[in-house]
């Protein structure tokens, strides 16, 4: 039975620079990073040292309290570098690609595709379960549970995101394979939502295997957390596993081929990109070259793998993240404006209508990085909730955290979210508190009591 | 620009640790960010935020008030040529008005920000812009002849007991305006309450036209309500109740500059539509309660007339829509409103020793809005409870 919910709450940022619906060359780099802090709830420990070659497919790092789980070389090369940061904190491991060096191949018999503990096994020993995260959390799935339920959010409603459309139309055969793969993990249901009107829906071969849920409003509707919550909440003790549509093609072409090859389709966009379109890349890739040659100026800008409320700053280093298929890039904002408080906006982009702008409905904006403003103690309330869809009092419970009261955080349902979910009062705010960043720290410190 | 900006980062180093200045750091970060939005850039989270910040905020809620205190200014010196039987020119009396008016927003906002630029060099943060607020609302709660040194007090009680004790902007229980005003109420009583206080010029008493009576309204509810009478015995009509031309404190006496005010603050989408909706809804109720069951002639205040008394409009938009001491929820906002309309009305009408039940909503309603947030998230949490039990069982 499909259903369409209607989400209320929340708000499409209009910003220039849409990636149109059509492709630049293929992207193929020299240099390729896998990036631990893509991953929450990491502590990364090398399997292969600087200097080693590494063939595509072959494990590069494990998480130290979870050895099982692995990840694994984007592509065949040498590594040529581990870049760390404070606190010797793994950062990148920098592989230079060289192609003869081969690539692993996993034999994959129908047997292993049969029950939920061969395909964990497989999926574990070819890097592929990094893939499958869990809610509560936000980590990545714990392999020794059994999951309620998984989710998988079939669009993007994120500022400038890619089209699933357009991305995911030619991997038919891979994302079906993939799903039904992916249902015998569970003994609950795969529920898949679908934006409203989405052509999307017509790939889905048996349809009666899964859930079809319809979304339709504004962001944060795409979000897995809000989906969850409208159809199926989470509960204390409830795990739920969600994975990315956009990650459903390289499950299923290793369970096609035995080969994990994660390419992606990556929408380039912004306001400072010179023509904004799609490009057919592999995570993990360099962007340097390509940025050169399409941005508009180099100079004081932000690269930002993901999107503008969630993704990571790349500027300095411009390796593609893990998961991400958008790479924005917006003008910094470090400079000074006289007045700046004072003065009528014409170009400001505000939820609140105390701009100029706010006459121009249909403006699309080119908001830069200034924080626009110092931080402050909390006055104003209600902006968080006005852009937040869930069933949890946002501001409340951020202040729950701040206080580090883990009751309080259980019971007001810290477990139904996770950063990205609150990203949009985090833009809101008044007060520029980082919220995503009080989640995580909110979140860590229930692991932290958990276990 | 460029040379304002070459000058502020020269003399900047000076106030940085270890500078000569530095234990004005506070301050000069206050004017610099006066002049200048810093070029801070997103660091964590969101690489996008939104281009409104506290000072937009409180100077958009600064503008909202300007219609108040302009008419108040009028009214000031409309009142007091009145009660004195001069001429009513207007640029006159605008002349008292600004005369009487002006000292009292300078003395508020000299002590206020005052002790708000002292707390925060010692706790070492930035200035909160809250006091510009507070500061236009002080003046504008107040009779226009109340002693400069009595505002003085009330303000710095108001700014070190009613917010910084709890930690400064944002974390204050009661609104620090209010917390003035009670604290003159309380303190002066005298200068807060009567027949003479509420005309400029009438406490002097020189030059006052004998017999005339400088009585609100408000007050005069109290004790008869069918006609409302002004200074020389005449009738005062609803016309002139609308647009404020009566006695009473400097800027709470005209609905329609107050409702100017909420207009501003709703179109921003600053003032809680929530809270102004469910005030008035609750002052409604109460009105027309007291009517139905009214046994002596102030309980036969018509509820409209209630809703344009004393300072029920200017609390109803400019105050009980203060975020920070009011309930913070959706729904909470809702009861809190309502009952803040409620309450006034009821103690208004039926302790006449507190006319000014608004406040006194107000305030009690400040104490209770944690209590009523609580129960709100409360429901939630059962809400969330009641699931986790019943998905168990199945």
């Amino acid at each position: 039975m499909d259903k369409t919910i209607r989400i209320r709450k929340g708000v499409d940022i209009d910003l220039k620079g849409k990636a149109k619906n059509q492709f630049m060359a293929d992207h193929n780099p020299e240099l390729f990073a896998l990036k631990p802090i893509d991953f929450f709830g990491l502590v990364p420990k090398l399997s292969r040292k600087e200097g080693e070659k590494v063939k595509q497919g072959e494990p590069v790092f494990f998480d130290k309290y979870r050895p099982d789980i692995v990840f694994v070389a984007p592509v065949a090369g040498l590594i040529s570098k581990v870049v760390r940061g404070d606190k010797r904190k793994m950062l990148e491991i920098i592989i230079e690609k060289s192609d003869e060096i081969g690539k692993i191949k996993h034999n994959i018999s129908k047997d292993d595709l049969k029950n939920a503990e061969a395909i964990k096994k497989l999926f574990l020993n070819a890097g592929i379960w990094p893939y499958i995260k869990q809610r509560p959390y936000g980590i990545i799935a714990n392999p020794e549970t059994k999951p309620r339920d998984i989710f998988i959010s079939m669009f993007d409603s994120a500022p400038l995101a890619p089209d699933f459309e357009f991305i995911l139309n030619a991997d038919k055969e891979e994302i079906n394979l993939a799903l039904k793969t992916i249902k015998l993990l569970t003994d609950g249901d795969v529920y898949l939502s679908f934006k409203k009107g989405s052509r999307l829906v017509d790939l889905i071969e048996n349809k009666e295997n899964y859930k079809i849920n319809y979304f339709h409003g504004p962001h944060p509707a795409g979000l897995h957390g809000v989906q969850i919550n409208k159809i199926k909440p989470i509960n204390k003790g409830e795990i739920v596993w969600t994975v990315n549509a956009t990650d459903l093609p390289i499950i299923g072409s290793f369970l096609k081929t035995g080969i994990y090859n994660p390419e992606r389709t990556v929408a380039l966009a912004g306001s400072e990109v010179k023509e904004p379109a799609y490009f057919k890349t592999t995570a993990g890739a360099d962007l340097t070259q390509l940025l050169k040659s399409k941005l508009n100026t180099d100079d004081n800008l932000r690269v930002i793998s993901g999107n503008v409320l969630t993704g990571s700053n790349i500027s300095h280093s411009r390796f593609l993240g893990f998961f991400d298929n958008l790479v924005t890039v917006i003008p910094e904002g470090n400079k000074h404006e006289l007045f700046g408080w004072a003065l009528p906006g014409f170009n400001k982009l505000s939820l609140t209508t105390t701009f100029m702008s706010k006459l121009f409905p249909r403006k699309k904006f080119a908001p830069d990085t200034n924080l626009h403003g110092g931080k402050r103690a909390y006055v104003v309330t209600g902006q968080y909730e006005a852009v937040c869809p869930i069933d949890v009092y946002p501001q409340l419970l951020i202040k729950a955290i701040l206080v580090e009261d883990i009751d309080k955080m259980e019971q007001m349902g810290i477990y139904e979210i996770i950063e990205e979910d609150f990203a949009l009062c985090e833009f809101a705010c008044t007060s520029k508190m980082d919220v995503q960043e009080i989640v995580r720290t909110g979140l860590n410190l229930m692991i932290k009591e958990m276990s | 620009m460029k040379f304002l900006r070459k000058r502020v980062d020269k003399i900047k180093p000076h106030f940085e640790e270890g500078g000569r200045f530095y234990f004005l750091h506070s301050v000069f970060d206050g004017f610099e960010t006066f002049l200048f939005v810093p070029d801070h850039v997103t660091k964590k989270g969101a690489h996008i935020r939104d281009a409104i910040d506290m000072k937009r905020t409180m100077i958009i809620v600064v503008l909202a008030l300007m219609p108040a205190l302009l008419f108040g200014i009028y009214n000031t010196g409309l009142q007091h040529f009145i009660a004195t039987g001069q001429p009513q020119e207007f640029w006159p009396m605008i002349s008292y008005g600004i005369i009487k008016v002006i000292p009292l927003i300078a003395v508020t906002y000299i002590v206020g920000l005052g002790i708000e630029f002292a707390f925060a060099q010692v706790r070492k943060h930035e200035i909160s812009e809250g006091f510009l607020v507070t500061g236009i609302l002080i003046p504008l709660i107040v009779p226009a002849d109340i002693p400069l040194w009595m505002l003085a007090i009330a303000t710095a009680f108001a700014v070190i007991i009613g917010k910084e004790v709890f930690g400064g902007s944002g974390m204050n229980i009661l609104n620090p305006a209010l917390t003035a005003r009670a604290f003159l109420f309380f303190a002066y009583p005298s200068w807060m309450s009567g027949d003479k206080i509420w005309v400029s010029g009438m406490m002097s008493g020189e030059g006052i036209i004998d017999g005339y009576s400088g009585a609100t309204l408000l007050a005069q509810s109290a004790t008869g309500a069918s006609n409302f009478i002004n200074g020389f015995g005449e009738k005062v009509s609803h016309l002139e109740m609308f647009i404020g031309t009566i006695p009473g404190s400097v800027g709470e006496t005209s609905i329609i500059a107050i409702l100017l005010g909420a207009l501003i603050l709703l179109v921003a989408g600053l003032g809680s539509w929530r809270i102004m909706f469910s005030t008035l809804a609750g002052g409604i109720v109460m009105g027309l309660l007291l009517n139905v069951f009214a046994v002596n002639s102030a309980m036969e205040v018509a509820w409209f007339e209630q809703l344009m008394l004393g300072g029920f409009a200017f609390g109803m938009v400019f105050m009980a829509t203060d975020p920070v001491t009011g309930a913070q929820t959706n729904k909470g906002k809702y009861i809190y409103g309502f009952l803040i309309g409620f309450l006034a009305i009821l103690i208004r009408v039926l302790n006449p020793a507190y006319p000014e039940g608004m406040m006194l909503a107000i305030l009690l309603m400040n104490v209770f809005a944690p209590l009523i947030d609580h129960l709100v998230v409360q429901q939630n949490i059962k809400k969330r409870l009641k699931r986790s039990v019943s998905s168990v069982k199945s």
